[in-house]
């Protein structure tokens, strides 16, 4: 076991991807996560790094889609309204095939919203946000842990396929303090970048583009994408399933919610309901699979969200109208508590199985 | 028999979609012939603009990116960053740089990026059919100012070199005009000592093109080159606005 240090969530995700061998940053300060940049502005200077404060979050999205394209390991991170500027570069990003790392620290919407976590940026995340039809690969730590962890596996993924990935976390992970150990993780292989920017030396040149008039060659570019989306689907679903063996209700959750609802399940079960949770870490590919071999043992299955109901039409999509979906969420900065969803579970025991 | 004209090397030997009478070819051209001389290409990386360049990576050879609209500073910045021994130069219209993307180059410039940035003013947007752009000059038709631009409602054109140049960032920026052979000789000659900045480590330079747009102006090509001389001149005057600090500009 490796030493534990206590930390917030935000510099945990920066001092990761430090670890992960990220050497660039490009962003604009929004909070809640203001942290990821300031302890990076330090940090990459101290292991030959860069770190740009950009003039905007448009364009630290083209710093990196700059750096990306010239080999380099790159993040950005940002909070709702910032990610929504982002969007127009994710899309050249993805369009063009770069890996990169984009850390959503979400908070309330829509418009300024507010600075508290919230959840309401998951069809944003997992349908594409920006234009044109293509996809990141969106993991979503519920911990301080997890979401070190899945910083190293989301560059790590990102060059995998050359695709975009993107940690989604919110306000809560973000600034929430809690030991965590940096493990050190054997590195590895994966291919190599020659299709990367460098200078034409002794190579015919390389070419970074997502523009095709050619609407047959673009219907190929575009079935080679969704190629590599069913790829990912394939391969790189993650999924918690929690008490779920002998569950007579199971609750879906992502992120902090998952969290509370864990204390939820604790206390139900204290009660005599038996509760389980299933709990996305991939929101996508999302695990379909898993909603619908639990649907065949489950009749009700509650979704809590910090929206009013997202990822709930993707349960939904898994579940395949072999069980009952109900919803439960909160908005705006407000949380969930654990009592507020006994309190949901007991009613729904009482209406639907009595 | 001596050889005293050929294809730049730099250059891939196919025909242009570029309209009669464009500058932008000229352009391309010039930068290809900066680039052979100084035997750089190797090391030489472009990012194009969105505009009627966009297709620029189908003739310059070498390591290229196709920009978003307006971004291509940001990109350079991000290239740049990850491999500062490459010689890197963004390519621009006045849509791309003057008006979606000031943020982006003002932002470059006043960091010092040492990129280089080659502007194309042609007054208009010439790709997307003719519509105003930020330098359209006053009393200049266009699809979208069809009276002629006013400045009651359209405000003045902006004049980038001037502006840019009022930055502590910025090394090196020059305006010079490609519509004959005088002025681009003089465009050669700037554009050259701009790479040549980046090269020594010196930071930011842009070279401003007037260029002749026939198709978007509604003109012969012998009419536009008027129209730069008489039109475009008076109101983008052509110089150096900034040079690295031991040299005098050349007026
Ligand atoms: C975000 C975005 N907005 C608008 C466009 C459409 N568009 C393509 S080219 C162009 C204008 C280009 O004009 P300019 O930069 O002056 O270059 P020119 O074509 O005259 O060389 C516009 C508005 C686009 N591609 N992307």
């Amino acid at each position: 076991m490796g030493e534990k240090v206590l930390i917030t969530g935000n510099e945990a995700i920066g001092e990761a991807a430090i670890k992960a061998g990220c050497r660039f940053f490009f962003g604009y300060p929004i909070t809640p996560q203001n942290k990821i940049p300031e302890y990076l502005s330090y940090r990459l200077p101290q292991v030959g790094g860069c770190f740009i404060q950009a003039e905007s979050e448009i364009a630290a999205i083209y710093m990196v889609f700059g750096a990306a394209g010239a080999g380099a390991r790159v993040m950005t991170s940002s909070s709702s309204p910032g990610i929504s500027l982002k969007q127009e570069g994710i899309s050249y990003i993805a369009g063009a095939e770069l890996p990169c790392v984009i850390v959503n620290v979400m908070r309330g919407g829509p418009g300024l919203g507010g600075i508290l976590p919230s959840q309401a940026d998951y069809f944003q995340a997992t349908k594409g946000g920006g234009h044109g039809g293509y996809h990141m690969l969106v993991l979503a730590p519920s911990t301080v842990q997890e979401s070190v962890d899945l910083m190293t596996d989301a560059f790590d993924l990102a060059d995998k396929y050359r695709n975009p990935v993107m940690v989604l976390a919110d306000g809560y992970i973000g600034q929430m303090m809690e030991p965590v150990e940096f493990k050190e993780r054997p590195q590895k292989v994966l291919p190599t970048k020659n299709w990367a920017i460098a200078g034409a030396k002794n190579r015919p040149r390389n070419l970074i583009r997502s523009l095709y008039l050619d609407p047959e060659e673009l219907e190929q570019h575009n079935l080679k994408l969704h190629r590599k989306y069913l790829e990912m689907a394939k391969n790189e679903v993650r999924v918690e399933t929690y008490l779920t063996e002998d569950a007579e209700i199971i609750i879906a959750a992502y992120g902090t919610v998952a969290r509370i609802a864990k204390t939820a399940i604790k206390m139900l079960r204290e009660r005599g309901i038996k509760a389980g949770l299933v709990r996305p870490i991939t929101v996508y590919p999302f695990p379909y699979e898993t909603f619908a071999k639990i649907s065949e043992k489950v009749d009700n299955i509650l979704v809590v969200e910090m929206s009013l109901g997202q990822m709930i039409e993707d349960v939904k999509l898994g579940v395949c109208g072999k069980a009952k979906v109900h919803f439960y969420g909160r908005t705006g900065g407000m949380v969930p508590t654990y009592d507020e969803i006994v309190t949901q579970i007991e009613k729904i025991v009482k209406e639907e199985v009595a | 028999m001596k050889k005293v004209f050929e294809r730049p090397k730099s250059m891939f030997p196919v025909p242009t979609h570029y309209c009669p009478g464009c500058g932008h070819g000229i352009v391309h051209r010039l930068l290809a012939e900066v680039i052979d001389e100084f035997g750089i290409r190797e090391r030489v990386v472009g990012v194009g603009p969105v505009g009627c360049s966009v297709f620029i990576y189908n003739y310059i050879n070498c390591d290229m990116y196709e920009a978003a609209h307006g971004r291509a500073p940001a990109i350079a910045t991000g290239c740049k960053r990850m491999h500062p021994d490459l010689i890197v130069f963004t390519y621009q219209g006045d849509g791309d740089l003057a008006s979606i993307g000031t943020a982006e180059i003002i932002h470059a410039a006043n960091r010092g990026e040492n990129i280089t940035v080659l502007f194309l003013n042609n007054a208009i947007y010439g790709m997307t059919g003719g519509q105003m752009a930020p330098t359209t000059i006053l009393g200049q038709k266009t699809t979208t100012s069809p009276l002629g631009r006013s400045s009651k409602r359209e405000g003045y054109p902006i004049r980038i070199a001037e502006m840019l140049a009022t930055l502590e960032g910025a090394t090196y920026i020059a305006r010079v005009s490609v519509h004959n052979p005088k002025a681009i000789i003089a465009a050669k000659r700037a554009l050259k000592k701009a790479f040549k900045i980046q090269i020594e480590g010196l930071g930011f330079s842009l070279v401003e093109f007037l260029s002749q747009c026939p198709t978007g102006w509604g003109m012969s090509s012998r009419e536009a080159t008027k129209w730069v001389e008489e039109k475009m001149i008076p109101c983008f005057p052509l110089g150096e606005f900034k040079v690295p600090r031991s040299e005098k500009p050349v007026k």
